[in-house]
């Protein structure tokens, strides 16, 4: 058995802007393990969100093959990809995408009740259980806009969690938040990689990308590099050294 | 996405907006309070027209002369042809299917009594009239055949009539009043009959034996119809078959031309009045039914405004999972709960309205259960039928585009 979670071959997405063609992705080949912890890196432009989108099956390629824990996602139809994406795939967002007015807990449920197999109280539970894993079970029932940037990104890690996902793909997920924030985000997905949750995230920033053990980077289009990462750094550490912050900014 | 779940998002949803949800179901509350009324007024008038119609007595018909022609011009009804008393005779000893029968004639009398006076229509009837008409006495007592037949000069009085005369309430009989100088005896009253259909006051009049009113008020020979009730209400086509042979015959006419009289049965009235008013429920129900129209137009476009709004929402449902039609189901969810509801508050209103519309204006209301129902499902179905567009809108979003949608 395969230990491939994520597999793109010849990946290729062009956009069509009335009369103009731009090129989004030139054919991306890449293969994604278990416990892989990928940072994607590039300049804007670069393809790296389209390429994401993608795989986190928001998107369809123009041509290419790929699969998502061998299921081959070309084959499905938009009901199917929704199930996927429910059932599979944990999507962070830069701008956290959280549902105003409704509380964390209610937030980090969303994907569940898109579960028809889970009961109220299953849905509680597990919704719970993500929340305590980022931190913010005390914040419950706070509404996002009674949350910091930071707690906002961990709630919406929170909900990336829920369903138990092969993969958390998160799109500069430390993209809206200060330096220390940013640090304690990366602390949680390195957390998660640790108890082999797969993440693959996106960013442009060399020091984020960092903490990640796998650094792929794009350019137009193409893969340019696609390195290991030695000794990452280790959020956990550096967050001893960073002084606290006692009121967290609100983004 | 579990219907439990769907539902108490929709409520949460609508309740975000408390003014708005208001608003639009306003315009719902609107249409279906106004169809139950004005379906309450329809079905009133049309009841209260109906009743006034079967105390007349549904197998009356009435006999009058047809306008003549002179030279292809027609003269006043009556003007030129008179029916007699022996058309009434042949008609009242031929016609098996006629149960009771009265010729009848008419005059108008300045009536004196006790120091007031008052001007009223005086009719000369048989006695039959009264069975004709299902008339009886308040007070004293109805005049006999043999005060006809000798012509006595004896009288019962409308209610109207007894109020201008004798004081609201009175006890008429064995009064004496002075009909055109002639001085008659009230025997009695009849039973108020209020107003007919027409607005026609059934309670001014003075009822007079036939022979009385004919000879001594009016020295004529001729009479001004016959009415007569035919023994059952299915028989009246075949009661007025037997008076237009027997007066054909008796007016010389072949079978092939026209009679010169007319027969007017009380169940062509009432055929033709109710569907008058039937005419009058389909048109205000038509024009309420507009009202509710707008309505779901109202629901349309605030759905079409929230879907817009809540573009990002529902990029974010897409993107943990919601298939489309698990969107679709909540746009939906949400137009019908508001017709839903806005149809429930509606029919309250609109009872509400009814029955104030009875107490103010004294207007027969009728609500029936099918108007309610009607109304009600109509109302949903308005939900959906304008709550879809929206809906199928938002369910077919591309997940990308609503999660970058500003």
């Amino acid at each position: 058995m395969s230990d491939i979670i994520i597999s793109t071959q010849h990946l290729v997405k062009i956009y069509k802007m009335g009369d103009l063609e731009v090129h989004a992705l030139r054919g991306i080949d890449m293969d994604i393990r278990k416990s892989d912890f990928v940072a994607i890196m590039g300049k804007s432009g670069s393809g790296k969100s389209t390429f994401m989108n993608i795989v986190g099956c928001l998107d369809v390629p123009t041509r290419g093959k790929y699969s998502i824990d061998g299921v081959d996602v070309g084959k499905l139809d938009k009901d199917q990809l929704a199930q996927l994406r429910n059932k599979k795939i944990g999507f962070v967002f830069q701008s956290f995408n959280l549902l105003s007015r409704t509380s964390a807990l209610e937030n980090v449920e969303l994907p569940l009740m898109y579960n028809s197999k889970i009961s109220s109280q299953e849905m509680r539970a597990k919704a719970l259980k993500a929340l305590d894993s980022v931190g913010l079970l005390d914040r419950s029932h706070h509404l996002p806009n009674q949350l910091s940037g930071g707690e906002q990104q961990r709630v919406a890690i929170a909900r990336a969690l829920v369903n138990d996902p092969v993969v958390i793909l998160a799109d500069e997920p430390t993209g809206n938040l200060d330096t220390r924030t940013s640090v304690e985000v990366m602390d949680i997905f390195q957390q998660l990689n640790k108890i082999g949750i797969t993440v693959v995230i996106v960013t442009h920033e060399p020091d984020i990308a960092g903490y990640t053990n796998r650094n792929v980077t794009f350019r137009d289009g193409r893969i340019l590099k696609d390195v290991k990462v030695e000794r990452p750094r280790v959020a956990s550490d550096e967050l001893l050294l960073l002084p606290a912050i006692v009121e967290e900014e609100t983004i | 996405m579990k219907l439990k779940n769907q539902l108490r998002a929709a409520v949460r949803s609508l309740s975000k907006n408390k003014m708005r949800t208001f608003l639009t179901m306003l315009g719902i509350i609107i249409g279906v309070a106004s169809v139950i009324a004005m379906l309450a007024i329809g079905q009133g008038s049309k009841e209260s027209i109906q009743a006034q119609i079967s105390n007349l007595g549904t197998n009356l018909l009435t006999i009058y002369p047809s306008a003549s022609m002179t030279g292809g011009v027609r003269m006043e009804a009556g003007s030129s042809v008179r029916l007699t008393l022996d058309d009434y005779k042949a008609v009242a000893s031929r016609c098996p299917a006629v149960m009771y029968s009265t010729p009848v004639v008419r005059t108008s009398g300045q009536l004196i009594a006790s120091g007031q006076n008052w001007r009223t229509s005086v009719w000369g009837v048989l006695p039959d009239y009264f069975s004709i008409r299902n008339l009886d006495a308040q007070f004293g007592a109805l005049f006999t055949s043999a005060e006809d037949r000798t012509a006595q000069k004896v009288c019962v009085i409308g209610a109207t009539v007894t109020k201008y005369l004798f004081g609201e309430g009175a006890d008429p009989s064995g009064k004496l009043i002075r009909i055109n100088k002639i001085p008659f005896m009230v025997v009695g009253q009849i039973s108020p009959k209020g107003q007919n259909a027409w607005g026609q006051d059934q309670d001014d009049i003075v009822i007079a034996p036939f022979t009385t009113v004919q000879q001594r008020m009016m020295t004529v020979t001729y009479i001004n119809s016959i009415m007569v009730s035919a023994t059952a209400e299915k028989v009246i086509p075949e009661a007025t078959d037997e008076i237009t042979q027997v007066l054909k015959e008796r007016h010389h006419l072949g079978a092939s031309e026209d009679p010169d009289f007319t027969i007017r049965s009380q169940a062509d009235i009432a055929t033709a009045a109710t569907a008058t008013s039937g005419i009058l429920t389909v048109l205000l129900a038509s024009i309420a039914s507009i009202s509710l129209l707008v309505g779901g137009i109202g629901i349309m476009n605030i759905m079409l405004v929230s879907v817009t709004e809540r573009t990002r929402e529902i990029g974010i449902r897409m993107g943990v999972g919601a298939r489309g039609r698990d969107v679709l189901l909540q746009f939906l969810i949400e137009a019908l709960m508001i017709s839903l509801i806005g149809g429930i508050f509606g029919v309250g209103l609109g009872i509400l309205a009814s029955g104030i519309i009875a107490s103010l204006m004294h207007w027969p209301v009728t609500i029936t259960v099918q108007s309610i129902l009607l109304s009600f499902l109509f109302s949903t179905a308005i939900g959906i039928f304008f709550g879809w567009y929206p809906a199928r809108k938002a369910a077919n979003l591309n997940p990308i585009d609503a999660l970058r949608y500003e």
